[in-house]
């Protein structure tokens, strides 16, 4: 290396350092935003798959005869999706259907801000805050028919907050499904919540038993045949199972969609 | 191929792998190797992003002050590793989901600092472009024999195809907790030191 280098003086160096600062932020720049409309619409669908699984129909998406094109399995979701899915904002502690953008509203940044969401009383799904809206899916049938409610669901699992969607037929108390989206629990333990021989244990359940209690249970070591609020607890994973059961209970509870589950099932809502 | 460019593609496979002999990057390969297809597209990413930092810092390297030279190259790596990043969510969103953190922190990954300083300052653009390759190829390789035995011994899969049936899923084996667990790689890349020093004994170091 030769000892008279330009860049070796105070000057130099300084020049130096911004032109690889410019050079590399205008790089950085050029990759988010000119993938960003792809970095959506991956979300975005990744979302409404887990919308239609919560509701049990994303078998129709995924049938043959609704694949026009070989591999557009995607276009497929989102046009199922728009053609069954009605997605409501809700205001949570009055339970009431609110005007407000669907699309544009994230859960996450609700929740941090302080504006637009509440420390809950009785934090059992240890969330810590709670967004003071939330916007729920309404899924008909064919016949325009409301068929399943889902309701999205977060809780504190073993490491991180879980995050998912609970489907529940129209009476809301009959579970069709709990599937989770988006958690950091250990592999082959508690992300076990993901195998589809356990999201199969759900559907039927009741959550509310004939008092209008929440009775939804996990079960360690089993539930018993015929228990219409027991599910299998997953071996070797209490705490995530425990996570999960907390999680159910806060948000059918009166902190969470309590208010609109009653306002709903009295028919107050249109 | 001159004998050169395959000493300088290929010797970071075996003979100088940048985990079994250089022992550098052990961090990721605990977390990524559940399954194959985290550890393939982790490893593709590391090759990447050796490849390409080590071909900018050697075009500059005549320039680069040497007061500031780590904080170029970490700037340089880094915009790398967020573009990787960026290419991951737009065109494989599920395994960017499960990769997350990991992919950042390939900033961090010694192995792509450890060429940079090493190699790139000293060597030509074109030579330590395949530097980076050949490291990212011994990176990957041990990756994936960690990831071989952790996915299939843990979670009897291959690439997520069934091998072994589960006893949770209604088949005969029961998965090893142990493999499923990052630190049982420790383990795993141990024995891949052992085998590759038992085969190459010049590897291993004088008392």
């Amino acid at each position: 290396m030769s000892k008279t280098k330009k860049t070796e003086t105070v000057a130099g160096t300084l020049t130096f350092v911004l032109i690889i600062c410019l050079v590399c932020a205008a790089l950085v720049s050029v990759a988010a935003v000119g993938l960003k409309p792809l970095q959506t619409a991956n979300k975005l669908l990744d979302k409404q798959t887990k919308i239609l699984e919560a509701s049990n129909i994303l078998a129709i998406a995924l049938k043959p005869e609704n694949i026009k094109v070989a591999g557009s399995e995607d276009k497929s979701i989102v046009s199922t999706y728009e053609k069954y899915v009605v997605a409501k904002m809700i205001d949570l502690d009055s339970g009431a259907f609110i005007d407000g953008d669907v699309n544009a509203f994230d859960e996450r940044s609700a929740a941090r801000d302080v504006t637009q969401s509440i420390k809950p009383k009785n934090d059992i799904a240890g969330i810590n805050r709670r967004a003071n809206s939330a916007v729920v899916y309404l899924v008909n049938n064919e016949q325009g028919q409301l068929t399943t409610i889902v309701l999205p669901i977060l809780g504190m699992g073993l490491w991180d907050l879980m995050y998912g969607f609970v489907g529940l037929e129209a009476d809301l108390n009959t579970v069709s499904s709990v599937i989770y989206s988006d958690l950091k629990e250990t592999p082959g333990l508690g992300a076990e919540v993901l195998n589809p021989k356990w999201k199969a244990l759900w559907p039927g359940k009741k959550m509310f038993n004939e008092q209008g209690d929440i009775a939804i249970k996990i079960v360690k070591g089993g539930a018993k045949k015929g228990d219409i609020h027991g599910v299998d607890a997953l071996s070797g994973a209490t705490l995530t199972s425990n996570g999960v059961e907390h999680t159910l209970h806060f948000w059918l509870g009166d902190e969470g969609y309590g208010p609109f589950i009653s306002k709903f099932k009295d028919g107050g809502l249109d | 191929m001159s004998s050169d460019t395959k000493k300088v593609l290929f010797g970071p496979v075996v003979d100088n792998n940048p985990i079994a002999l250089q022992v550098l990057g052990v961090c990721s390969a605990l977390a990524v190797t559940s399954s194959m297809e985290n550890a393939l597209v982790m490893s593709l990413a590391v090759m990447l992003v050796t490849a390409f930092s080590n071909l900018f810092i050697s075009i500059i390297r005549n320039q680069i002050p040497s007061s500031v030279r780590i904080i170029v190259q970490m700037a340089i790596i880094a915009s790398l590793v967020i573009v990787v990043d960026q290419v991951l969510k737009a065109f494989s969103y599920q395994l960017s989901k499960e990769l997350s953190v990991f992919i950042g922190l390939i900033i961090t990954n010694c192995i792509v600092m450890g060429r940079a300083e090493a190699f790139a300052m000293k060597e030509k653009p074109g030579v330590s472009f395949l530097d980076g390759i050949g490291n990212g190829l011994g990176y990957g390789a041990v990756l994936m024999v960690v990831a071989f035995f952790r996915e299939l011994f843990g979670f009897g899969t291959l690439f997520g195809v069934e091998i072994f049936q589960l006893t949770q899923n209604g088949g005969w084996y029961q998965g090893n907790g142990l493999l499923v667990l990052p630190f049982s790689s420790f383990f795993i890349i141990g024995l891949i030191i052992w085998a590759i020093r038992q085969w190459k004994p010049e590897q291993v170091e004088k008392d």
